[in-house]
């Protein structure tokens, strides 16, 4: 199985644009959600979908896709998004985001809409099921990568913790994290609410695979995820630290935990369209 | 007395614990289905998976002390098509890792099944911190979850099989004492369908568990009483077999219910709600009143927080003298 798309760099910065323009009209449509989240993670989110993971739109069950497990579900927008962009769905129900009778659900529901793979939004939960799912790949002797996405707040809660261990133990190689690590959370930085820091140490002390990336630099994630997987093989669950700003591409929401869960009116939509469309 | 011949029952007073038909039910279920697996918190023996373990090692795996990511490596693995039994004490598990439970498994309805042991209180000496009273609320208040209490060892047994062949999350708790064994390998066992144990005319006695015994007891009693109880064990509590639970009551017009956990939102309040749709019937709910457990041998505890045989007998009486009125 492989990428539908296969995207060169420019072809992923190009659609990296076009998701946050989408975004932001979404988000102002439905009116609610988070916005910071899905704009910090949007050039993640192009690269494993355009280019990275191996997967078909038309056949979402197939077994031998690569998993795509959403763990902070918070920053579904984005997923949806860039589903609609995949072929999953039409762009059009991008509108349906938080309304009535919607299989775009506030957080993701693995049983709304074929592609989903999880049901998150309590942070640590899809790290578990990640987990399960790399564990089912060895049993069955399964090519398929996972690619969990968790925030970096979600450190603090105890079950990521209990996966790690597990994800070591059991030696899933085939697993890869990739921590947002924006250093905000609902209500403030991460130093000042509880810091985690230093988390990378934390991370090798629980014999994990270690990486870092730009993870608002198309290059930087297409040169560290391919290298990451090159890496499968060795025994070991792979972690990336990718370092990125809550907001980007938008300055006045840039690093400002004021937008973590709040969308922008229509005169701040209207302005953060026109800085994405430079 | 009159049984029921259809069941097979047997009272050649032979005893043992759920727990211990859980272990061999897990056992054969290894052998007939390669797609099961076996997650335990670090409580193998205790919760008698230990033999799944022993036999067939490839398919077991421990988390360590670690119920919440149990429940949601649980979930990742039925997602991806295995049927996973996930072992801990009751009070773990859903008492520890409900949130994950709740979401991970049966939101996303995931196949996953949930073996609790030490339910109850035959966790006896361990004292009431290891005393899940609470699980049966836990779990069928949520959407799509099947609950089950097998009422004896072999019944433990066929339940932990069967809970393979049904789609979906079920919730199986059992516990460590021996208790009479009624049920024999020719006893009908449905997930969902209830069995009358014995015919009666004058009240209906609704049991879920290991407190069959005191159930059947507390018929012999009030037979040599004059009184004529229908005995029934309600092994799956969600959902209710409401066919033969309603056609008991239209002829008995009275109940009372036993469990060995808390009256509020238990086993007694799923027989209240359903009652209440259809019919207006004096009833008592026998189980823990609204408080904890503590330590002492397992059978003191029964008598002292009132699931003895005894307390069903005396709340048939109040009952019957309702129904009167």
């Amino acid at each position: 199985m492989n990428n539908p798309f296969n995207f060169s760099d420019q072809q992923l910065i190009q659609k990296a644009r076009e998701l946050r323009i989408e975004l932001i009209e979404t988000l102002s449509h439905a009116p609610s959600g988070h916005t910071g989240g899905p704009l910090g993670m949007t050039d993640i989110f192009a690269a494993l979908y355009f280019n990275i993971l191996r997967y078909d739109p038309q056949d979402p069950e197939n077994d031998e896709r690569d998993r795509l497990i959403l763990s902070n579900g918070h920053v579904c927008p984005i997923l949806y998004v860039t589903m609609a962009h995949a072929g999953y769905f039409p762009n059009e129900e991008l509108l349906t985001l938080r309304k009535l009778n919607s299989r775009l659900q506030g957080h993701p529901w693995n049983r709304a809409l074929p592609g989903i793979e999880n049901t998150s939004g309590p942070l640590g939960q899809g790290i578990s099921q990640a987990v399960g799912m790399a564990l089912r790949a060895k049993l069955d002797k399964k090519e398929y990568r996972v690619f969990c996405l968790m925030s970096d707040a979600e450190n603090q809660e105890g079950q990521t913790w209990e996966a790690m261990l597990f994800a070591a133990k059991y030696h899933l190689d085939n697993l890869i994290f990739i921590i947002d690590k924006n250093n905000i959370q609902i209500d403030g930085y991460i130093q000042d609410v509880m810091p985690i820091e230093p988390l990378d140490d934390k991370l090798r002390a629980f014999n994990l695979d270690v990486f870092q990336m730009n993870g608002n630099n198309i290059q930087d994630i297409m040169y560290i995820l391919p290298h990451a997987l090159s890496q499968i093989g060795n025994r070991m669950p792979k972690i990336i630290s990718a370092n990125t700003i809550l907001g980007y591409g938008v300055p006045f929401m840039e690093n400002n935990f004021a937008w973590h869960g709040v969308v922008p009116n229509h005169e701040q939509a209207a302005e953060a369209l026109s800085y994405l469309r430079q | 007395m009159e049984y029921n011949q259809e069941l097979q029952l047997t009272f050649d007073a032979k005893t043992e614990s759920t727990r211990d038909g859980i272990g061999k039910g897990m056992v054969k279920l290894g052998e007939i289905n390669d797609q099961v697996v076996v997650l335990c918190a670090d409580l193998p023996d205790s919760t008698r998976v230990k033999e799944f373990k022993e036999k067939y090692p490839e398919r077991y795996f421990d988390l360590g002390v670690a119920e919440q990511n149990m429940a949601g490596v649980s979930a990742g693995l039925a997602l991806s098509g295995k049927i996973p039994y996930m072992a801990s004490f009751g009070v773990f598990s859903p008492g520890r890792n409900w949130d994950q439970i709740r979401v991970s498994i049966t939101y996303s309805r995931a196949n996953v099944k949930i073996l609790a042991s030490h339910t109850g209180l035959g966790s006896a000496e361990d004292g009431a911190s290891h005393q899940a009273l609470e699980d049966i609320a836990l779990t069928r208040v949520l959407p799509g979850m099947t609950v089950i209490a097998p009422s004896d060892s072999v019944e433990a047994m066929k339940a932990a099989i069967a809970a393979a062949s049904i789609p979906g999350p079920v919730y199986i708790r059992y516990a460590k004492p021996a208790m009479p064994i009624y049920t024999t390998e020719a006893t009908p066992f449905t997930i969902g369908k209830a069995n009358v144990y014995t015919f009666g005319h004058d009240i209906t006695i609704l049991s879920t568990g290991i407190t069959i015994a005191s159930a059947m007891d507390a018929a012999l009693e009030l037979e040599q009483q004059g009184i004529s109880a229908e005995v029934i064990n309600v092994h799956t509590i969600k959902p209710l077999d409401e066919e033969t639970i309603l056609t008991s009551l239209r002829k008995t017009n009275c109940f009372v219910t036993i469990e060995d956990h808390q009256v509020m939102a238990g086993f007694g309040s799923a027989i209240l709600e359903l009652v209440s749709k259809h019919m207006c019937i004096p009833s008592e709910l026998i189980g823990m009143q609204d408080s904890f457990g503590e330590s002492g041998p397992f059978d003191a505890l029964f008598e002292k927080y009132g699931i003895h045989k005894n307390n069903v007998v005396s709340a048939v009486h109040r009952v019957l003298d309702r129904k009167k009125l």
